[in-house]
C-alpha cells in the first residue's frame, strides 16, 4: 500500500483505534467467556468486520441453531448498510480490485470518514479510501486479539470509553453542517431517527428510522422536480 | 450447538453483513446509470447517515437516568471544542475524557 496514502489517513483513523481497540477487546473478551477457541473471534472480525453485527453473533452462537433466525437478525441488525453504498456509488467507480474489499470493510467507521474527509490533493482517492479502510479493519482485528488473548488485565475503568464513537460522528455531522448550507438532510437524519427511537424503542427502530428518512427525501426530491 | 453448526452460523453472519453491504452495488452496476431518484439520494444520504449515526449510539441511553445530562454535555463540549479548536482529535479526545469522568465520577 502506498506510504502516502497511509500517512493521510492515519490521523483521520485515530479516533477509530481507540474505538476499536476497546470495542474490539470487549468483544474478544466476550466470546472468551463464553468458552469459544480464542481463534473463532479473531476469523469472525477478519472475515465479518462488524461491531454490532458480531456482538449480536455471540447470542446466536450460545443458543439452538436456527440458520434461518440468524440469516434474519444479521440482515436486520445490519440493514443501515444497504444505505451506505448509494453515496459511495460513484466514489467506488473505476477502483477495480479494490472496490470489492472498499464494499467488504465498509463498517460505520470506515463509511463515516471515506464518504466524508476528502483526501490530501497530492494522494490518489481509492489508495487513500483503501488506507482507511484497511487501517480500521487491522484495529478491530487487533482489538480483538488483545481481547481473546488477554482475558481481562484491562487495569483502568473504562466505562464511558464508547463514548469516542459517539464524539467521531459528531466532529464528522459538525464537519458537514459547516460545509453545507442546506442543513435540511442534516436536520432530517437526525429528526427521522429520534422520532422512531422514541416509537419503536432502542431495538427496532433502525429500519423504520431509515425507511422515514428515504420517503422524507423521495417526498422532497418530488417537489424539487428530482425525482420523475 | 456442534463445531460444524458454529461455523454455519458464522457463515452466515458473514454472508448476510457483506449482502447488506455489496446489495446497492448489485442493483446499480458500475455501467449503468442509476436512476435519478438514487443519484439525488447518493448526495443527500451522507447527511442524514451522519445525524442517524449519533442517535444510533445513543439508543440505548435512558433517560430516567440522569435525564441523558453526561450524554448531553458531552456532545454539547466536542461541537463546541469542534467550532472553536476546528482539530477532531482534540474534539473527540475531549468529549470522551469528560464523558467518561462524567459518568464515573458524577453521575454514578
Amino acid at each position: 500500500m502506498k506510504k502516502k496514502a497511509v500517512q493521510a489517513a492515519f490521523p483521520h483513523t485515530i479516533p477509530v483505534l481507540i474505538g476499536f481497540l476497546f470495542m474490539g477487546t470487549s468483544y474478544g473478551l466476550l466470546m472468551r467467556s463464553k468458552g469459544f477457541p480464542f481463534w473463532y473471534p479473531v476469523v469472525m472480525s477478519v472475515l465479518i468486520f462488524t461491531g454490532s453485527g458480531q456482538f449480536m453473533a455471540v447470542e446466536l452462537l450460545v443458543s439452538m441453531f436456527r440458520p434461518l433466525h440468524a440469516l434474519f437478525l444479521t440482515l436486520v441488525v445490519n440493514a443501515r448498510y444497504l444505505f451506505y453504498g448509494i453515496p459511495m456509488l460513484d466514489k467506488f467507480k473505476g477502483m477495480g480490485w479494490k472496490k470489492v474489499y472498499l464494499i467488504f470493510g465498509m463498517c460505520d467507521e470506515t463509511f463515516s470518514i471515506n464518504c466524508t474527509v476528502p483526501p490530501p490533493p497530492d494522494v490518489d482517492k481509492g489508495a487513500f479510501m483503501m488506507a482507511v479502510t484497511v487501517l480500521d479493519h487491522l484495529y478491530w482485528i487487533a482489538g480483538t486479539t488483545l481481547g481473546t488473548l488477554l482475558g481481562s488485565v484491562v487495569r483502568f475503568d473504562t466505562t464511558g470509553l464508547d463514548f469516542v464513537m459517539t464524539a467521531l460522528f459528531v466532529v464528522l455531522f459538525v464537519g458537514q453542517w459547516e460545509e453545507n448550507k442546506d442543513h435540511r438532510p442534516a436536520l432530517t437524519g437526525i429528526v427521522c431517527s429520534v422520532l422512531c427511537l422514541i416509537l419503536f424503542g432502542g431495538e427496532n427502530f433502525i429500519l423504520p428510522a431509515m425507511g422515514l428518512i428515504i420517503l422524507c427525501f423521495f417526498l422532497d426530491g418530488k417537489r424539487k422536480g428530482a425525482v420523475s | 450447538m456442534s463445531e460444524t453448526q458454529e461455523l454455519i452460523t458464522i457463515a452466515i453472519v458473514m454472508l448476510g453483513t457483506a449482502f447488506t453491504r455489496f446489495f446497492p452495488f448489485f442493483i446499480f452496476p458500475e455501467g449503468k446509470e442509476p436512476p435519478a431518484f438514487i443519484t439525488y439520494l447518493g448526495r443527500v444520504l451522507p447527511y442524514a447517515v451522519m445525524g442517524f449515526l449519533i442517535v444510533y449510539c445513543l439508543r440505548n441511553v435512558s433517560f430516567q437516568k440522569n435525564f441523558a445530562l453526561p450524554e448531553a454535555i458531552a456532545i454539547f463540549t466536542v461541537v463546541v471544542l469542534q467550532k472553536w479548536k476546528k482539530n477532531s482529535l482534540i474534539s473527540i479526545a475531549g468529549g470522551t475524557i469528560l464523558y467518561m469522568f462524567l459518568v464515573q465520577v458524577c453521575f454514578v
